[in-house]
């Protein structure tokens, strides 16, 4: 671990090594911080703890396998990587979900993007040192994993949809049982909030912490609510409909000037806008089948597709190349997690340890999507 | 052989009692937090350990005490097994100044509630706690590893920067009651007929807060924030020595709790000692009017605990050096002044 400093007490720098068995460092990630006392003059992620070649393996499954799979690249929104795909085979089979599908797709992503969130704020707010939200936002988090549980058997690693639209109809209740959750969440974000969107530690901890211009943001390829926070209005739900986001109505939160506080913000008000996402979803699924026409047998054209939708921690993107047989010939992921994690060492720079702790939960980064 | 018993005898007595119940009354608080907490957290804390989880402060010690004790290869060996006692040490004496409760009479002698008072008792407590800070820093040095010596950097620098703000805020008390004497502190809001709390409002505010800060506890806990720095100064201690420090840090609190009381909410009293409408309130024993009020600051560390995010270093620094001691010494001047001109 050290090089140069023997005693430690001789160097005016120290080396540390942040992980990969660090408490908050997420997962497996480690960072190599070189530290002036306590003030960071550089960083360096270091990955690869958790690679398991997901991208390699879609290429020795058939489609339909490989979903399942995918399911563990980011295990905390594993819906989303699911619509993602099953989207982009869609399209290389032009065909469409039909409208009942579409709907179901919808509520359940927009929870996942909910539960996400939650766990998102858990973690960060424990990183940063309160632990109650912590325990709160499990509480809510665990009545969207009952959902889940409910509707497909799993509650993290779901497989909740299929190429062509969904495997299970609605399950008797499931409308009232979101419906349950949808009106008590609101009152809990509060809560939440009143914890602490106002305390004077919470503002100190994140205003101006780890600030990351619009520009920079661009420039590194930032997405999701990271670039959001930055006041960049970019949801690809907005930008680029797909599934049936056109149908609902909901707002791109954005903050300015893009420091840890304006991101917390926007994943807030984005728990919020989720949830009306869902309300509005919920009181109209439309009657009819859940899977499109298709042959039983995956076999998509020749040709390649890139799909992207907007997963909870950003953009998350699929470029599949078919050679016509059930197998893609090449399944690459642009998980938003791995692209995210490159403005750490710009966004760390001069902040001391503590922040770097807070950064890195801000970024929401998961180790299994940047591995894969 | 009356000079046998009361300077060896009852002192030792005393002195047997505050050993053996300390480390109860931690054992208890540990349990409490972990209670009251889970409740703040709506989930229901430890329930395994016995009914309700009450033996879980029993369980414990006795997993630290089997645990393996490790010393790191590159340790200082010496310093390394030192310094947990030079932390627990002054958590436990300082202690001996501090009265519990009025004087009472045992087989027809007067047996006082604490073991010796000091004419320069808060002198005492001040110098003694501070020495506590030496075992963390020696501690972590000793390590020979990085965030443990982060660590005690981290707490080295926020005790000492705290213990000034916290000296101050007491001078206001020392200036009404005109004594050094914890004992006489008490006795003087006696006379007063009031706890000096209504008279040094702002003082206790700022005693407190040096005081959670001298104890390492949230949201001043920066010495070991585990999301940052691992476990702090006490990254590489595991086992019995690890259990040293945690008995001290909860003795302090316990300190604390207690000269907040004995300083600023008259101590043994009850409420409005001299109003003798409320004379019915003598009938709970002095020792545990004193209890309860220590109670309710132990449950505000708790909930503090529950509540707040952490400070950061620099925060930390600027908030003790910036705000709380400008406020100690304007409340020093203020009281002086007022001293001065209402005694007279």
């Amino acid at each position: 671990m050290s090089t140069k400093d023997e005693t430690l007490f001789d160097a005016s720098e120290v080396t540390v090594s942040m992980g990969p068995q660090h408490p908050s460092t997420h997962g497996v990630l480690q960072v190599k911080l070189r530290l002036d006392g306590e003030r960071v003059i550089d960083a360096e992620c270091i990955i690869g703890y958790l690679h398991r070649g997901v991208e390699k393996l879609g290429e020795a499954q058939t489609y339909g396998q490989f979903v399942p799979t995918l399911d563990r690249m980011d295990y905390i929104a594993a819906v989303s990587n699911c619509l993602g795909f099953c989207e982009a085979i869609e399209k290389l089979l032009g065909i469409t979900a039909p409208p009942r599908a579409q709907y179901i797709r919808v509520i359940m992503t927009e929870l996942n993007r909910i539960s996400s969130h939650l766990l998102w704020l858990g973690t960060h707010a424990l990183d940063i040192g309160a632990m109650t939200v912590f325990l709160y936002a499990f509480r809510e988090r665990e009545e969207i994993l009952k959902i889940f549980e409910n509707y497909c058997g799993a509650r993290l690693t779901t497989h909740m949809f299929r190429i062509g639209g969904t495997q299970y109809e609605i399950y008797d209740g499931f409308q009232n049982q979101v419906r349950a959750f949808l009106k008590d969440f609101p009152r809990h974000v509060d809560e939440y909030e009143t914890l602490l969107t106002e305390n004077r530690i919470w503002i100190g901890r994140t205003r101006g912490v780890g600030v990351l211009s619009a520009k920079d943001a661009i420039d590194l390829g930032v997405t999701g609510p990271a670039l959001r926070g930055s006041g960049v209005d970019w949801d690809l739900r907005k930008a680029k409909p797909y599934a049936a986001y056109s149908e609902f109505e909901f707002d791109i939160p954005t903050g300015e000037p893009g420091d840890t506080y304006d991101r917390y913000m926007v994943r807030i008000q984005e728990m919020r806008q989720a949830a009306r996402i869902v309300a509005q979803a919920i009181e109209k699924i439309p009657d009819g089948p859940l899977m499109a026409k298709m042959s039983k047998i995956i076999k998509p054209p020749i040709g390649d597709i890139y799909h992207s939708i907007e997963a909870p921690k950003g953009e998350l993107g699929y470029y599949i190349v078919s050679d016509g047989s059930t197998q893609a010939y090449r399944a690459r992921v642009r998980p938003p997690s791995f692209v995210n994690l490159q403005a750490l060492k710009k966004m760390v720079k001069g902040h001391m340890v503590a922040d770097v702790v807070a950064i890195i939960g801000t970024l929401d980064i998961v180790l299994g999507e940047i591995d894969r | 052989m009356d000079f046998a018993i009361n300077y060896v005898l009852i002192p030792l007595i005393k002195i047997a009692l505050i050993l053996a119940i300390l480390p109860l009354l931690v054992a208890a608080l540990t349990l409490a937090e972990r209670k009251v907490i889970a409740f703040m957290q709506v989930r229901l804390g430890p329930m395994r350990v016995g009914p309700w989880g009450l033996l879980q402060p029993i369980a414990d010690p006795i997993k630290l005490l089997l645990k393996e004790d490790i010393i790191p290869e590159r340790a200082d060996r010496w310093i390394f097994t030192l310094a947990p006692v030079i932390c627990l040490i002054p958590a436990f004496i300082v202690l001996a100044v501090i009265p519990i409760g009025r004087t009472i009479s045992v087989f027809g002698k007067p047996v006082t509630m604490y073991v010796t008072d000091l004419n320069i008792g808060v002198l005492y407590v001040l110098s003694i706690s501070s020495v506590g800070v030496l075992g963390i820093i020696l501690g972590g040095w000793a390590s020979n590893s990085k965030y443990p010596l982060l660590g005690a950097l981290r707490s080295a620098a926020q005790m000492v920067s705290y213990e000034v703000a916290l000296g101050f805020s007491i001078i206001g008390v020392l200036m009404l009651a005109g004594s050094l004497s914890l004992v006489s502190i008490v006795e003087s809001q006696k006379n007063e007929g009031i706890w000096y709390v209504f008279f040094q409002p702002l003082g206790f505010i700022l005693f407190f807060i040096c005081g959670v800060a001298e104890t390492n506890r949230a949201p001043f806990d920066l010495p070991e924030a585990e999301s940052e720095l691992v476990a702090g100064f006490h990254t590489e201690y595991s086992g019995f020595r690890f259990s040293l420090f945690f008995l001290a840090e909860y003795a302090n609190m316990i300190t604390v709790s207690a000269m907040a009381v004995t300083l600023f909410w008259g101590g043994w009293l009850r409420p409005f000692p001299n109003v003798s409408a409320l004379a019915f309130l003598d009938l709970i024993p002095p020792v545990l009017w004193f209890a309860a009020k220590v109670v309710v600051f132990l449950y505000f560390y708790l909930w503090f605990r529950a509540s707040w995010p952490r400070y950061r270093y620099d925060q930390l620094m600027k908030v003790g050096w910036q705000i709380l001691l400008p406020l100690a010494l304007a409340n020093v001047i203020v009281t002086a002044i007022l001293v001065v001109l209402l005694r007279k």
